[in-house]
């Protein structure tokens, strides 16, 4: 196979190359290997390039599929990135905040685990906004990741490495993180797909907790069906994840046959104030292509998602607050030492130097909002409100299979435009965040680009446990969209 | 100012009890037995909490709730969740500890329950508001003083241990009160073989005590049963005079200093900790149903209470003795271990309840914390019965025996033997009676009998002990 045409390969292609044998590990690991010494100074989308060891590993496996045993193995010889705040074992996790400076862990995720034993190697960690808190990339301690489309803007976050280095081809596959679009956002601003599954579908642990009870790791891929193939992997009930839920994985790559007589729901409320124009031109487009394969499509409403924002802001801070309290400089990461000082002068001091201005922000919200006297205000009234906006899409998914509508508001922006201004940067997410709230599956797959020829995103968002629809829709999407074929211009070489 | 007697003390306590029967810990797989590991070696990054990693419950740990639940014939709910309780700790991996709450929601594995028990031979019965399930910190150690200390040394193989707090209502109204309450709880639970008691740290308590009329102050970090006493003495004390001096108790939070045996204070109510109590998110609700309740229903042992009904009925000592008796299973266990063994069953516990308990008392000792066995202890009653040695010479065996020792080897060792030879009686009974004239006058004019068990002591004295009683007796009524 020739290198040179490596950027105009699908993973699912990829494996297929592999497992024929047309080419090796070693020849792909050494090619994305390359592109990335290429790319990084561009876009700066990952924080470690497992340089030597993912070689070594190459080398290993082009042994092993030599064998009956290694061709069994579905990822076999496949580069993959996995997000900062998804636990490595022997390789730094650091959510990029400083305070976690220098922590190796010595264990894996339970994606990792399963991803190594499907023949997976780990080329490199992606960026992402300190402790995914943020819809840009621009908070990490390592500095911002560019997007690959236009060097100028944000590539979306928080998991905005992932996101722009499969925009940029340095690898096959990525892992994110989605707590409230962070998988999703990033897929759309960068033009490539990402799933985030069904709260319980995939294992959690060994993702540093942000907010637990929005969150799941998920695929960042050129297509739909590559992230079908990922999420076939990692999916699954853990019996270290109490909340994964042990419902069998269905074939998520075989998709749905037509989607003749599939209904398609267009929620209304997607579609409102601040949409911009060329977003709404393009879902609409995609929208009618879909009607021409044959599905049909009805309005559907979801009146409680204007609650959505302040809902999830308020439960994900307080879910920080207590999570992030772990970081103390005591026993991992980064210590400011307070000489003749007692344990909290230097909790403090720590935590004060080793949080960023966004992740203090957060943890100070969520402590006073499940102080006394305010729990029940705040906290309580969440997840009430949860529970309605809940109701609202298991409703609407009642009377439809799907329902589709943009992912983001607009297309990426430039970087420094929004990072001083938090509420501007947290209205980013309003359409990401309901569907974290409810629970239910998401697939972001590219639909177009703007006037300024940054991509556009459409969500296709499920039933609880349908993923395999919501992937299937996706991918008889981009069958004829095709959008997976435009390569950045820097990433064309 | 109230007189003393008027001054009417309240106290409740907090006991948190350590599952270490359990074979893990509560989250992961790390192994319970903990206890005398090097510091910081018994960890897995699930107890660390090391970043991204989850608890997972170990179910067996709630049916250890429930048996407890049950026993304290407390509300098993149908339904209880795990709340965290949010606060900066060195001894805390997460910072936060992983708890259950009564309010905001929450619901405890166990609301209510009752314990009845004997302070003396008053009967007198605490209720439980609850019994919650939590994870145990780590341990701190100092040197020396918590307050002179120059370091702190933090130890985490206790680290996600599981523990049971039993909360009672404020109804406890002395120290001696409190202890008694407690050795009924720890005999309930060892009994239930949840736990083993007698560990070190494995039951530590917190204590409410205020005076009427007066604020509550909460003292913490009180280590053992032994410490209890102690720690709600001082206090008690401190308030007392506190409140005749005209003083105001304060409402606030004390450490009990095993170290300098006072509390001092750690925080007055203004700073008063907000614990930020929510939902933990990591952990599904539990779900108790009826098959579970039966099933402990059906594992239930033989509880304190019925095993003092049973120990009068099949062994026919009194009531007060089989009550002292199971105070502790280990004594009951070596009670019942022992009369097999030997059976007069009044014979054992006599013994048991007098010098063994004894020595066992004034050396702060629990009979499972010595060396003497049923096997040594039968074999001492069977020498006496066979007349080898007397009472008195067995008394004075019980201190070695507790260190181990066989009652028939030291009887060849210090060659203590009953004098059962009529002729060496004799011959002292006639030193006794030659040395004591007056004593001798007295008995001959019938003014005093005890003064003839006087002569019977010295001849005691003159042998060591080991003169058989009821032949100097007869001896020196002969001579006499």
């Amino acid at each position: 196979m020739c290198m040179a045409k490596l950027h105009e390969t699908t993973a699912t292609e990829l494996v297929q190359k592999l497992s024929t044998g047309e080419t090796t590990p070693v020849e792909v690991m050494a090619a994305y290997l390359e592109r990335i010494g290429k790319l990084e100074p561009k876009i700066h989308a990952l924080t470690f390039v497992n340089k030597d060891a993912a070689m070594k590993e190459a080398e290993k496996a082009a042994k092993e599929l030599k064998g009956a045993k290694g061709k069994k193995k579905p990822l076999m010889g496949m580069p993959i990135i996995i997000k900062e705040c998804i636990s490595t074992s022997g390789i730094q996790t650091t959510c990029c905040s400083k305070i976690l400076q220098g922590y190796i862990p010595p264990y894996d995720a339970t994606v990792v685990t399963r991803l190594k034993q499907a023949g997976a190697i780990i080329i490199a960690k992606s960026n992402m906004d300190e402790f995914a808190m943020g819809s840009s990339t621009e908070r990490s301690c390592y500095g911002p990741t560019m997007n690959p489309w236009d060097v100028k803007r944000v590539p979306g976050g928080s998991s905005g490495g992932s996101g722009a280095a499969i925009a940029a081809r340095e690898a096959p596959l990525a892992l994110g993180s989605d707590t409230g679009g962070s998988i999703r956002c990033p897929a759309a601003y960068c033009g490539v797909s990402g799933i985030k599954a069904t709260y319980g579908r995939v294992s959690r642990y060994g993702l540093v907790a942000y907010a637990n009870s929005l969150e799941q790791i998920g695929p960042i891929t050129l297509t739909a069906r590559d992230s079908a193939l990922l999420l076939g992997i990692i999916a699954g009930k853990d019996p270290a994840d109490s909340t994964s839920v042990d419902m069998p994985v269905d074939k998520y790559s075989e998709g749905i046959a037509s989607l003749k007589g599939v209904k398609v729901g267009i929620p209304k409320e997607f579609f409102g104030e601040g949409l911009k124009a060329d977003v709404k031109a393009a879902v609409q487009k995609a929208i009618d292509k879909l009607k021409e394969l044959g599905a049909t499509t009805q309005e559907v409403s979801l009146p409680s998602i204007k609650y959505a924002l302040p809902t999830y802001y308020l439960i994900a801070m307080c879910e920080a607050s207590s999570n992030l309290a772990r970081f103390d400089g005591l026993r991992y990461g980064m210590r400011v030492d307070v000489p003749k000082g007692n344990y909290d002068a230097m909790f403090s001091k720590t935590r004060q130097e080793g949080f960023g201005p966004e992740v203090r922000r957060r943890i100070i919200l969520g402590t006073y909002a499940l102080s006394a006297g305010y729990y029940d205000m705040f906290y309580v009234k969440a997840l009430k409100a949860r529970t309605i906006i809940q109701d609202d899409f298991k409703k609407a998914l009642a009377k439809v299979d799907v329902l589709a509508g943009p992912t983001m508001p607009t297309t990426a922006f430039e970087i420094g435009t929004k990072v001083d201004d938090p509420l501007t940067m947290y209205l980013e997410d309003i359409l990401t965040v309901p569907i974290n709230l409810a629970g239910v599956p998401s697939l972001s797959v590219p639909v177009g680009s703007d006037k300024a020829g940054m991509p556009i995103g459409m969500q296709i968002m499920g039933n609880f446990f349908k993923e395999q629809q919501v992937l299937g829709v996706g991918m008889a999407l981009e069958d004829v969209l095709q959008f997976y074929k435009k390569i950045p211009p820097l990433a064309g070489v | 100012m109230a007189a003393d007697d008027e001054m009417q003390v309240i106290i409740g306590l907090e006991v948190h009890l350590q599952l270490n029967k359990l074979r893990t810990k509560l989250w992961c797989s790390c192994t319970s037995d903990y206890h005398g590991k090097d510091p910081n070696t018994v960890l897995c990054p699930v107890c660390l909490a090391l970043p991204g990693t989850l608890p997972v419950l170990n179910k067996r740990a709630i049916d250890f709730a429930i048996l407890l639940g049950l026993a304290l014939k407390g509300d098993i709910q149908k339904e209880t969740f795990f709340y965290r309780k949010n606060y900066y700790y060195p001894d805390m991996c997460k910072n936060f500890q992983i708890s259950q709450y009564d309010k905001a929601g929450g619901v405890p594995i166990c609301v209510g329950g009752e314990l009845a028990f004997r302070v003396g031979k008053e009967a007198r019965t605490v209720h439980f508001l609850r019994v919650h399930m939590e994870e145990d910190p780590g341990r701190l150690a100092y040197d020396g003083s918590i307050t002179s200390s120059p370091v702190a040394y933090i130890d985490y193989n206790r680290h996600g241990m599981a523990l049971l707090e039993a909360v009672t209502a404020p109804e406890l109204r002395s120290p001696e009160e409190a202890r008694a309450f407690l050795k009924k709880l720890r005999a309930i639970v060892e009994h239930l073989g949840i736990a083993d008691l007698g560990l070190e740290g494995s039951m530590r308590c917190d204590a409410n005590i205020s005076y009427k009329g007066h604020s509550r102050v909460e003292v913490k970090n009180i280590s053992s049963m032994k410490e209890v006493e102690k720690a709600l003495t001082f206090e008690m004390m401190r308030q007392k005079q506190k409140i005749k001096g005209g003083g105001e108790i304060v409402q606030e939070t004390r450490h009990w200093d095993e170290v300098r045996r006072v509390t001092i204070s750690l925080r007055t109510k203004e700073t008063e900790k907000d614990y930020r109590y929510f939902p933990e998110p990591d952990l599904v609700p539990v779900a108790i149903d009826k098959k579970m309740i039966d099933a402990a229903r059906k594992a239930m042992p033989e509880l304190p209470d019925a095993r003092i009904q049973r120990f009068v009925k099949q062994y026919q000592i009194p009531e007060y003795d089989a009550g002292v008796l199971c105070d502790s299973k280990a004594m009951a266990d070596f009670y019942e271990a022992s009369v097999k063994l030997y059976n007069d069953p009044k014979d054992v516990s006599n013994w048991l309840m007098g010098d063994v308990s004894r020595r066992l008392n004034e050396d702060l000792l629990e009979i499972e914390e010595t060396k003497i066995t049923p096997d040594a202890l039968a074999q001492m009653l069977q020498l006496i019965k066979e007349g080898t040695i007397t009472g008195k010479i067995a008394k004075g065996l019980v201190k070695d025996m507790l260190a181990g020792a066989k009652p028939a080897d030291l009887v060849k060792k210090h060659d203590v033997k009953r004098i059962d030879d009529k002729n060496v009686l004799d011959k002292i009974a006639r030193e006794v009676i030659a040395e004591n004239p007056k004593v001798v006058e007295e008995i001959k004019a019938g003014k005093n009998p005890r003064t003839f068990e006087f002569l019977v002591g010295q001849v005691m004295k003159k042998t060591r002990g080991q003169a058989d009683p009821e032949l100097t007796r007869e001896t020196l009524k002969n001579l006499l």
